[in-house]
């Protein structure tokens, strides 16, 4: 019984104090049209510093994201998106860049498949 | 539950424009019940000509109006939506497709029924219901025939169970759950399986090599998880009727009822029927029980998005009679003949809560709770075997991020509780040997991922339990993956695994033959045997690559399950069965290597090679596991004809199986000395699939009629030499079965 009890208490303890007060919630357009561009925004994204959770929609073009705003700010998450190649709704992807992408993910001239 | 967060996402997270504007996504759900989106829709305000079109992802912005608030949408093929926009400035539109126009030929890219992943750490196969369908019968144990890591084998001459192995061990040593609670367990091993109808599971997840920390310290060589229909997603209603020569009946229907949006149910309905007399080996016997099963299953599922919360709640009633023996109608016996009896009844509840925070989608936390009892009333000839099983488990697990979703964690408690009760003989005549057990064991479990999104990742992952039998002990487990190329992996495992050993139920075709029973000792929770240890380690290894531009996948695959103790049961000795604690060495190991290949869209073939070496020391010497075949290979061929517009094709199904020769135990009636010939089963099938809606299958299994020449032995079912128990090939000849399948 007593072991049931530590186990209660430690489990709960660690459930209560996940609650951080730097995290920060974020929604903004970054273009992209198939499942390859999702796979390249979400995972480059989320490998950035700071950056708890990524997670794009292919349909609304929408990248959700969750991020520590005391080691990262925004307007950066922008920019690294747009230097993997995807435009954002604040920065152009660089031409080169964009024009190195995989044929597929090209966004400019295929539409979403 | 990936798909659940993301809607739970979209739901929760949109970016808020300029209020003078509405704009929003159209799309419609396609056939996988994917969202797609929907470009070159008309979006205008009612009764005006005011409007605009979707662009290529189905986006669209709207200027707000005063004097209509009503926004229509119109797409040639579906139906028209009108929505009313308030306050509002984003929403999601999905149009449904029309009904009266024709369907449109869709050419994609056909989805394999047995699933390897490239990117899970953990070596899982996932088996989708439509693989299922393949061997059309009928319950979960009928199912692995054409699965090649599960090798499936009659447990005896009499009763018609089919066993399954994996890496070589028998199912006791696999982790079989349904939807993560553990089920196929203790009283119900042996049966278990054949209690699961195939209609109701929606896919299997098959785990090679040792399981997940988080389901318990009791897989030692692997893990098959079962997840069943789900009221939301399945078929509002469904029927499957089948029928063989051999006289075996089974009905399935499946009615599931929305109820409000969050609120749905389903009722599962499965029987079956034998009551064909059939001897058509002339050893006496039937060769297989007459039979009548009833199995009830309601479930409800709730689900509430914007809380982010899923409950769902089931129960389940059983009912299974079997009558086994010598055929005794149109014949005189001057003696009394041998028969026997199995029911079984069984009662399932119970009661899943998950919860994903909506504004913090990686953190969530599951609660599970399960009831079981178990009752199982059999006797073979004069020999009595009662059962009865009531267990507890519940479980709560949380999982997290630490710094980012590259590493996750789970963290959680298992409790469970076990009481078992049980009757049996020894021998033919002779008192009952009782013993009743309370296994009562709480753990705690951690686990963490790490994913590097690329080319690694690793599930560590430790739990420590209390168990009042077992003691306490911690089960480690480590999962490692590495991708260096696109279709390149390779994963590694280890791991331990423990198991209290019920060694009545989990070897009932002792009943079955004259054998006297030997234990360490005659009464005690484990009779003298010591709980069973073992550590399992492995490596798999995948490739695949294009010749002529398909598809081809090779893969791997090596385990060794190490026992530190094993009960051993020993069939060595005629006229006996001993149960004795490991003394020595005793491992698995098991390499199998699959080829895939897609020779067309419509043509795809897998072969598998498997080798086991299964040696245990007995009392008798280092021995090679009896009715083990050390060499199998088996190959699958699924072909199919292109769909038509209405959906109509024709599906072909052919298995091959061969199974090398085994090491058969003395005794001195059977007609095998030493070890049996190898022989080959040929399994086919052929689906009519006249529209979605309707189908109908023919087949045939064991096609070429292999049969073991007298698996019953004894001229005097009472005696000592009698033995049932001595299979290593089909009871039955050639069975052929129809059926249909309707659904809306």
């Amino acid at each position: 019984m007593k072991q049931i009890i530590i186990f209660t208490l430690l489990f709960s303890s660690i459930c209560y104090s996940q609650t951080s007060s730097s995290s920060e919630k974020a929604s903004f357009k970054v273009k992209g049209v198939c499942e390859m561009c999702e796979d390249r925004i979400e995972k480059g994204t989320v490998k950035l510093k700071g950056v708890k959770y990524a997670d794009w929609d292919i349909l609304s073009n929408n990248i959700s994201l969750i991020y520590n705003s005391k080691k990262i700010n925004l307007d950066k998450i922008h920019r690294h998106i747009s230097m993997l190649g995807h435009s954002t709704d604040k920065y152009k992807a660089p031409e080169k860049i964009y024009n190195a992408l995989p044929e597929c993910c090209k966004y400019e001239t295929n539409s979403i498949h | 539950m990936s798909n659940f967060l993301k809607c739970l996402f979209l739901l929760t997270s949109f970016v808020s424009f300029s209020q003078n504007y509405f704009e929003g996504s159209v799309g419609y759900i396609d056939n996988d019940g994917l969202q797609k989106p929907l470009a070159g829709v008309s979006v205008f305000w009612e009764n005006t000509s005011i409007g605009t079109l979707t662009d290529s992802i189905g986006y669209f912005k709207i200027k707000k109006l005063n004097n209509s608030k009503k926004l229509l949408f119109k797409f040639l093929g579906f139906d028209d939506k009108i929505i009313k926009v308030d306050k509002e400035t984003y929403s999601e539109i999905l149009l449904t497709e029309s009904q009266n126009v024709l369907d449109e030929v869709i050419v994609n890219k056909k989805k394999k029924t047995i699933q390897k992943s490239y990117f899970k750490t953990q070596n899982i196969t996932n088996v989708s219901s439509e693989e299922l369908l393949k061997a059309a019968c009928c319950n979960i144990s009928e199912s692995f025939d054409t699965n090649p890591s599960i090798d499936v084998n009659y447990s005896n001459a009499i009763t018609g169970t089919k066993q399954v192995k994996m890496l070589g061990l028998e199912s006791p040593y696999l982790l079989i759950t349904e939807e993560n609670i553990p089920m196929i367990r203790g009283a119900s091993q042996v049966y278990g399986l054949s209690f699961i109808p195939g209609t109701w599971v929606e896919s299997m997840q098959i785990t090679k090599g040792t399981g997940s920390v988080t389901n318990g310290f009791e897989s030692i060589s692997g893990q098959i998880n079962v997840e069943l229909n789900k009221p939301f997603s399945d078929s509002p209603f469904f029927i499957n009727i089948y029928s063989n020569n051999m006289g075996r009946n089974e009905i399935n229907l499946h009615s599931n009822k929305i109820i409000t949006d969050k609120l749905s149910t389903g009722l599962y309905i499965h029987a079956n029927k034998n009551d064909h007399i059939l001897d058509n080996n002339n050893d006496g016997f039937l060769d297989h029980p007459i039979s009548e099963a009833i199995n009830l299953f309601n479930r409800w599922q709730y689900i509430n998005p914007s809380k982010g919360t899923v409950v769902f709640l089931g129960y389940r009633f059983m009912s299974d009679n079997k009558e086994i023996g010598e055929n005794n109608k149109n014949k005189v016996f001057i003696r009394e003949p041998w028969s026997g009896e199995i029911n079984t009844k069984r009662f399932d509840s119970n009661f899943k809560f998950g919860y994903v925070n909506p504004s913090i989608p990686y953190q969530s936390l599951g609660f599970q709770m399960a009831y079981s009892y178990h009752d199982q009333d059999s006797f073979f000839g004069k020999r009595n075997y009662l059962i009865n099983q009531k267990s507890f488990y519940s479980s709560i697990i949380y999982n997290s991020i630490i710094g980012s979703t590259l590493n996750k964690i789970k963290l959680g408690l298992n409790y469970s509780y076990d009481d078992y009760d049980e009757l049996f003989n020894r021998v033919s005549i002779d008192m009952m040997s009782s013993s009743q057990r309370i296994d009562n064991s709480i753990g705690g479990f951690f686990e963490y991922s790490y994913d590097s999104l690329d080319e690694i990742s690793l599930v560590a992952g430790i739990r420590y339990d209390f168990h009042n039998n077992l003691g306490n002990f911690f089960t480690p487990r480590l999962h490692f993956r590495y991708q260096p190329l696109e279709k390149s992996v390779i994963r590694l495992s280890a791991g331990t695994g423990r198991k209290a050993s019920n060694v009545i139920s989990e070897n009932q075709n002792i009943f079955a033959t004259g054998r006297e029973i030997f234990l360490p000792k005659n009464a005690g929770n484990f009779y003298g045997l010591a709980p069973e240890k073992a550590f399992n380690y492995g490596i798999s290894f995948r490739q695949g690559f294009y010749i002529n531009n398909r598809e081809v996948d090779i893969t791997i695959d090596y385990y060794v399950t190490d026992f530190d103790n094993q009960v051993v049961v020993d069939w060595e000795t005629q006229g006996k069965v001993s149960f004795y604690n490991l003394e020595g060495k005793s491992y698995a190991k098991s390499l199998q290597v699959d080829l895939e290949y897609e020779f067309s869209d419509n043509l795809f073939i897998k072969s598998t090679y498997k080798n086991y070496d299964v040696m245990k020391q007995y009392k008798s010497g280092f021995l090679q596991n009896p009715l083990t075949p050390k060499n199998r290979f088996f190959t699958n061929i699924e072909a199919s004809t292109s769909t038509k517009s209405n959906g109509s094709k024709w599906k072909f199904d052919l298995t091959y199986n061969w199974v090398g020769k085994q090491r058969i135990p003395k005794h001195n009636l059977s007609l095998v000395k030493g070890f049996s010939n190898s022989y080959s089963l040929l399994n086919s099938q052929i689906t009519k699939v006249f529209s979605k809606k309707f189908e109908l299958y023919v087949g045939g299994e064991n096609m070429s009629n292999y049969k073991q020449d007298k698996p019953v032995l004894g001229g005097y079912p009472f005696g000592t030499d009698f033995d049932t128990s001595i299979v290593y090939a089909p009871i039955h000849g050639s069975l052929f079965y129809i059926g249909l399948r309707l659904k809306s």
